[in-house]
């Protein structure tokens, strides 16, 4: 077949780009698991405890909206709730950003062109990422299983959650293949199937919320949302309930789909192209664009719209969940006795909301440290010499990319709180004090934003070509530290290096105004690092 | 005051010592042709004229501040068009055209629409569409459109048909009518011989020759090409003259400018039947600085001809002719 002429040898070059991004993949994702599954064995260790977490986690529409639905008591089942949907989203977008990598992004860059003039067929670069991905996530399940296995959970089902994982990776590999078609762009290409797999996550919270709890309340039978969502076959594969190995046909048969479909687009498109034609647009440039901030802006402005929905759309309904706290205790009076000895229902609902407004803002980290680093892509690509070269310092383009991602994060935490108060002010009869109460708290969460920011500015101005991976690397430690820090039973000296654990969990407690003050005080010696670096190195570097 | 003035720059990256003790002295209203191989730190010493880079040591001038320091007072005194542009990809050309002119103070809106068209370029079209010599001209448009006293352009013609090429010559001509300096880095020599007062040369870091084409050409050897009635003797013994060799009846030779008429003076003795005498071509000019040993290079006319042979070669191959 000469379409696939030189896919070997363009498999070995993937290889070869990605030798440490792959062993991080494929090593990483396993000891994660080994990680989990040895800290929720010790936080469950007898059928008693495991029993009241799986009725709790079956009866709460928040644990199954985030955790999946849990299927019986078995240990192995606690540590699937409890991993798979971290794993499986890790999984998910790291195929995404590979198969991106070494099809979209080359074709933008130009390599693809002189891949292509030499003997390589039409299909060749494609098949070689699809590949060297679905090979990646194979080994990633083969050895996570093997670590399940290790930390002492039954081999079947083991295999079979590693293998949903696995499947969960090779489904978005399918669905990567099609958006690298469509996009001109690799950030275009990524930001469609980033989009496809949160369309997956609300489909599969929709079904298991809408799913309905067994007879003996330990298990959730999900709704048929959690069909159509390649995120929720992994659950539907019920590892530990006995296997149904047959759902595993799914995701491949999602990806021998997705590749025809890709091969198809491939096939009818024209080297570098996309399905969606470049518009033209104007002659000139329109006043508001013209100078730094009036660029930013410009730059930032998709993105943070695309934010803007999925926060507001996520807060809406994080809201409306948090009063099913008040149905439970109504309907459950041995659970409201024990909620009440923990300080009381409403408490409880309010440290539920100060939990979400906590996920939104590390969430919101993200859009930070996606919208700093355009700094450094900038620079990377050479558009930051071109702009330096005119009659701005450097001082202003930094500081004016710092102010525009710090505003970004202001009106993604008050847009966060906002809706997070409707929701639940619609179903409690007070939209707007909620909203009001709920955008205040949300706001107090700034302070470690502005941490954040300046960990990136001070990486940008003292590491330039670190700034990609220690900046997400610094992120993924806040989310580890705040998110897994207590399963996995860190001390508290290392929950501290994250900026969130010294932010008040309001509504949950009161405002504190000192650790505020001196989170703001790191955040702007960072800054001024950051920009004091910049000013003095070269550029570009 | 010369606009540009640099002496004894040296930039490190590492170990690499990519400028090393570089001079470059640029006048008031000149078009200066900045030269040397790929890798001798033509850009690096433009990304320190332009406060990009930070030198290690020696002096650097630029409209009489310091590049380094007074970076943003100086950049709204020059333009710059870098060799290889690269622009906002959603941008339209028109809007990055409008965005870097804004930036460096103001553009001339008149010159701006009036390049475009001469250019021929579509100020509508995303730049991710434009292709390099659009690019190119993007850049080029944007920094034309700025009425400055220094344009700094690092190969900015790479990638430009022909009939482009001769727009941008006679861009420069204009902006040099105007009074401004410029500051050209180039690869294409008949541009550098069409524009250029006065021209550099740099290899490995260092400049290895500075002057005007005549005076560079002045230190370079003629090629002859002679034939004879009667057999040549004596030649060797006279001074200036390099690489002498008989082929197919006739001898090849080369002389240094000085001692031309001694040659004719001799040769003329032995009944000469057909002469062809080829001054140095601009090619031959640089391709003895550019390749080879470069302490050799520098001493000019009395560089051993050997460490140029395809200079030479195709020297006396067109001189036959």
């Amino acid at each position: 077949m000469s379409a696939l002429t030189g896919t070997t040898l363009l498999a070995r070059l993937v290889l070869r780009r990605d030798q440490i991004r792959l062993a991080v993949w494929i090593v990483g994702t396993p000891l994660l698991g080994y990680a989990l599954a040895g800290s929720v064995a010790g936080v469950y260790p007898v059928q008693e405890a495991r029993l009241g977490y799986a009725t709790t986690s079956a009866s709460s529409l928040v644990a199954r909206a985030f955790n999946g639905p849990i299927h019986g008591t078995d240990l192995g089942a606690v540590v699937v709730a409890e991993t798979y949907v971290t794993l499986a989203l890790i999984v998910a977008l790291l195929s995404t950003f590979a198969v991106t990598r070494h099809t979209r992004q080359n074709e933008e860059t130009g390599r693809a062109e002189l891949l292509g003039a030499s003997v390589v067929g039409r299909y060749a670069p494609l098949t070689a990422a699809l590949l060297v991905t679905v090979a990646a996530n194979a080994l990633a399940a083969v050895l996570l299983a093997v670590a399940l296995v290790g930390a002492g959970l039954p081999l079947a089902g083991s295999v079979a959650a590693a293998a949903a994982i696995g499947g969960v990776g090779v489904a978005f590999t399918a669905i990567a293949a099609v958006t690298a078609q469509l996009s001109v762009t690799s950030r275009g290409a990524n930001s469609l199937a980033a989009a496809a797999v949160g369309l997956s996550f609300v489909l599969r919270a929709a079904g298991d919320v809408f799913g309905s709890q067994s007879a003996d309340g330990t298990q959730v039978r999900s709704a048929w949302p959690s069909w159509i969502s390649p995120l929720g076959w992994g659950n539907q594969v019920r590892a530990f309930d006995g296997e149904r190995w047959w759902v595993l046909a799914l995701p491949a048969a999602l990806l021998l789909a997705g590749v025809a479909l890709a091969y198809t687009l491939a096939e009818r498109r024209d080297q570098g192209a996309g399905l969606i034609a470049p518009r033209r647009g104007p002659a000139t440039g329109a006043r508001q664009l013209l100078s730094p901030a009036g660029l930013a802006w410009r730059m930032q402005r998709g993105a943070l719209l695309g934010w803007a929905v999925g926060v507001a759309v996520l807060g809406f309904s994080m809201g409306v969940a948090a009063d099913e706290f008040n149905d439970m205790i109504d309907a459950n009076p041995a659970a409201a006795e024990a909620i009440n000895a923990m300080g009381g229902g409403a408490g409880l609902v309010k440290s539920y909301l100060a939990a979400m407004l906590a996920l939104f803002a590390l969430t919101i980290g993200a859009y930070v440290v996606q919208a700093l680093l355009r700094v450094r892509a900038d620079e990377a690509d050479g558009v930051l010499e071109a702009a330096l070269a005119t009659a701005v310092s450097r001082t202003r383009w930094l500081g004016t990319q710092v102010l525009a991602a710090v505003l970004g994060a202001v009106a993604l935490l008050l847009l966060a709180g906002v809706t997070t108060g409707l929701g639940y002010g619609v179903v409690t009869g007070d939209p707007l004090g909620q909203a009001v109460e709920l955008g205040g708290a949300a706001l107090l969460r700034l302070p470690a934003l502005l941490v954040v920011a300046g960990v990136v500015t001070a990486i940008f101005g003292l590491l330039p070509r670190w700034s990609v991976v220690l900046s997400w690397t610094t992120l993924l430690v806040f989310l580890l530290l705040g998110q897994l820090g207590a399963v996995l039973e860190l001390p508290q000296a290392a929950l501290n290096v994250s900026p969130y654990t010294h932010v008040p969990a309001v509504p949950a407690v009161d405002p504190a105004a000192l650790p505020l003050v001196v989170l703001a005080a790191v955040a702007a010696a960072l800054l001024a690092v950051g920009v004091a670096a910049f000013r003095h190195r070269d550029v570009p570097s | 005051m010369p606009v540009i003035s640099i002496t004894n720059l040296v930039k490190k990256f590492g170990v690499i010592r990519a400028l090393d003790g570089l001079d470059l002295h640029v006048e008031q209203g000149e078009v200066h042709g900045f030269l040397g191989p790929n890798g001798s730190g033509k850009s690096t010493t433009i990304r320190i004229l332009l406060g990009l880079l930070r030198r290690d040591s020696g002096d650097a001038q630029v409209l009489g501040a310091d590049p380094w320091r007074d970076a943003v007072r100086l950049h709204r005194r020059l333009a710059y068009v870098p060799g290889d542009v690269s622009l906002w990809p959603n941008l339209t050309g028109g809007q990055a055209i409008d965005l870097l002119g804004q930036l460096r103070g103001g553009l001339d809106r008149r010159r701006r629409d009036e390049l475009l068209h001469r250019f021929d370029l579509d100020p509508t079209r995303r730049c991710r569409t434009y292709s390099k010599g659009n690019r190119q001209k993007v850049a080029i448009v944007a920094a034309f459109s700025s009425p400055v006293e220094l344009y700094v352009l690092d190969e900015p013609t790479s990638g430009l048909d022909p009939l482009m090429e001769a727009v941008f010559q006679d861009e420069v001509r204009r902006i040099k009518e105007a009074g401004s300096t410029v500051l050209l880095s180039s690869h294409v020599l008949a541009e550098v011989e069409a524009l250029c007062d006065r021209v550099s040369i740099i290899r490995e870091g260092r400049t290895v020759e500075s002057g005007t084409l005549a005076e560079l050409r002045h230190l370079t050897r003629t090629a002859v090409t002679v034939e004879t009635a009667r057999p040549v003797s004596g030649l060797d013994a006279l001074p200036g003259v390099h690489n002498l060799h008989e082929a197919d009846g006739r001898i090849h030779l080369e002389v240094d400018p000085a001692h031309l008429d001694e040659l004719l003076g001799q040769l003329i003795r032995f009944g000469v039947r057909a002469l062809t005498s080829t001054p140095p071509t601009l090619e031959q000019l640089f391709l003895r600085h550019y390749g080879g040993d470069p302490a050799a290079a520098t001493t000019g006319a009395d560089a051993p001809a050997a460490s140029v042979p395809a200079a030479d070669a195709q020297a006396l191959q067109g001189g036959a002719r």
